[in-house]
């Protein structure tokens, strides 16, 4: 019985830094959104956290489609 | 020679049956959370993931190959034991349906092909230190790795969103749990339609009509996605409320990182060479996501119940695999015993869920069904002392208040009193 424990290691690093990853930037850029909106009712404008928030969804875009890629390959 | 195309063709059906249950078993792993937070409506949400399946089991046939080439002896297997090990699958994917329990499709299969071979050829074809790596380990692992994912990145969302605008979160939460519920749906017709498709191709190769080592045919791709993709549209709604209502209540956020964890996880696992099974990891991906909020709770009498029942799928589906094993072996006469068995227990697990029927409409009602103990046990532990303190601050305004006079509203300070 032989029970490849790097493997199962390497599966539970990966999964926990990618998960906690993802969902913080994905917060991040809802977060900027919401303040940008915020600062949009007020009547100014918050471009920085405007661009910050759109950086943020598109690091979360480009993470979906490196999972399609796995999928796929 | 006739024989054997019949069975061959019982074989095939079967097996895209077990592909159909597989499907409706599996629905709740991508869209449960979708649906209990709202971010899809039920049928939407099971249109959307059964289409992903579809175009999932069109992608690559890369599991199908390993599955039909190389993982069981192709020199060894008969269609008969494939036919034992899918009726016992089967069976187990609709037992545990029928109680609302999700459980590992693949597992049930495993089970049903151990039974099967120690039916056929004895303990002997079964090797133990496998069935421990590749069973048992992740059945434990599976679950904890998702739900500390899921746990610590509920948490980091929850601290991290305090300040923003409720209506532009939960616009966001829906979009990103809709992304990685995709995901799931993906990689779950990847991986499941092609076990069917490589299932069928192995009992094609076993039967002598397909050469040794060849790919799936084109129409038994088309049917296994198919058959997913059908199964997946039903959706298998009493799952889907055991693991989007059943388990733990869900906000957005949690439905969020409960979906990412699972996508990341299943992705992980499948590409690090430690598969771990999907069911598994959504599960424990949501019930970390439940403790990852400040007062969330995990009924750990329904999660008890779901662990046995993972306890249980191997032995059960075995056990069914190796008795219908023993019984198709006997000749043509078995093999359409074994099938008509299955018929009638399918209906009648049928005629039992219409009893009591949980569809799209009655989803997310929750069921109000007796606390279990271990819910009770906390409960009982739980409550006093915030009773008891209440309490005793109702009789310290009753202390304070009435020696002084209060012409105004003398009615006021025993009202909590009365109420507690």
């Amino acid at each position: 019985m032989k029970i490849d424990w790097a493997a199962l290691g390497s599966v539970f690093g990966v999964s926990l830094v990618a998960t906690v990853a993802l969902v913080g930037l994905f917060t991040l850029g809802i977060v900027g959104l919401s303040k940008q909106e915020q600062a949009a009712a007020q009547g100014g404008s918050a471009a920085l956290a405007r661009t910050g928030a759109y950086a943020c969804f598109a690091l979360c875009l480009a993470a979906v489609a490196y999972g399609i890629y796995l999928i796929v390959v | 020679m006739e024989h054997i195309t019949l069975l061959l063709a019982i074989v095939v059906v079967t097996a895209l049956v077990f592909d159909f249950t597989n499907g409706f078993h599996d629905t709740a792993n991508a869209m449960a959370t979708t649906i209990s937070t709202g971010a899809l409506k039920p049928k939407t949400a099971v249109a959307m993931s059964a289409v992903l399946n579809l175009v999932g089991a069109f992608l690559s046939v890369e599991v199908a190959k390993t599955i039909s080439k190389g993982l069981v002896n192709e020199e060894g297997i008969q269609p008969e034991v494939i036919l034992a090990a899918l009726v016992g699958a089967i069976l187990w994917n609709l037992v545990t349906w029928l109680v609302g329990l999700p459980s590992s499709s693949s597992h049930a299969l495993m089970g049903g092909l151990i039974g099967a071979t120690i039916a056929s050829i004895g303990v002997s074809g079964v090797n133990g230190g496998v069935v421990v790596s590749k069973v048992l380990i992740p059945a434990v692992a599976a679950p904890l790795v998702a739900g500390l994912a899921a746990m610590f990145a509920a948490r980091l969302t929850y601290r991290m969103d305090k300040n923003a605008d409720k209506k532009t979160t939960e616009k966001g939460y829906r979009a990103g749990q809709i992304a990685s519920a995709g995901l799931v749906s993906l990689a779950h017709g990847t991986n499941d339609a092609q076990k069917t498709m490589g299932i069928i191709t192995l009992a094609l190769v076993a039967g002598g009509v397909l050469a040794p080592g060849s790919n799936p045919p084109v129409w038994v791709i088309v049917s296994a996605g198919l058959a997913i993709a059908l199964g997946t549209y039903l959706g298998g709604w009493r799952i889907i409320r055991t693991m989007g209502k059943g388990l733990t209540d869900l906000q957005p956020q949690q439905g969020f990182a409960a979906q990412t964890s699972a996508a990341a996880v299943i992705l992980a696992s499948s590409n690090l060479g430690f598969s771990l099974s999907t069911t598994h990891s959504c599960s424990g991906a949501v019930m970390g996501a439940g403790l990852g909020r400040k007062g969330g709770v995990v009924r750990w009498s329904t999660a008890t119940r779901m662990f046995v029942a993972w306890g249980l799928t191997l032995p059960a589906a075995g056990l069914v695999g190796a008795g219908a094993e023993y019984v198709a072996r006997q000749g043509d006469w078995g093999v359409y015993t074994v099938a008509a068995f299955l018929v009638a227990s399918c209906l009648a697990i049928w005629v039992i869920s219409r009893r009591q029927v949980v569809d799209h409409t009655n989803v997310n009602d929750v069921e109000t069904e007796p606390a279990g103990v271990v819910t009770t046990a906390i409960a009982a532990v739980t409550p006093p002392p915030a009773a008891g303190s209440v309490a005793a601050v109702a009789d310290e305004d009753l202390k304070t208040t009435i020696p002084a006079p209060v012409p105004t509203d003398p009615a006021a300070p025993p009202a909590p009193a009365a109420a507690v």
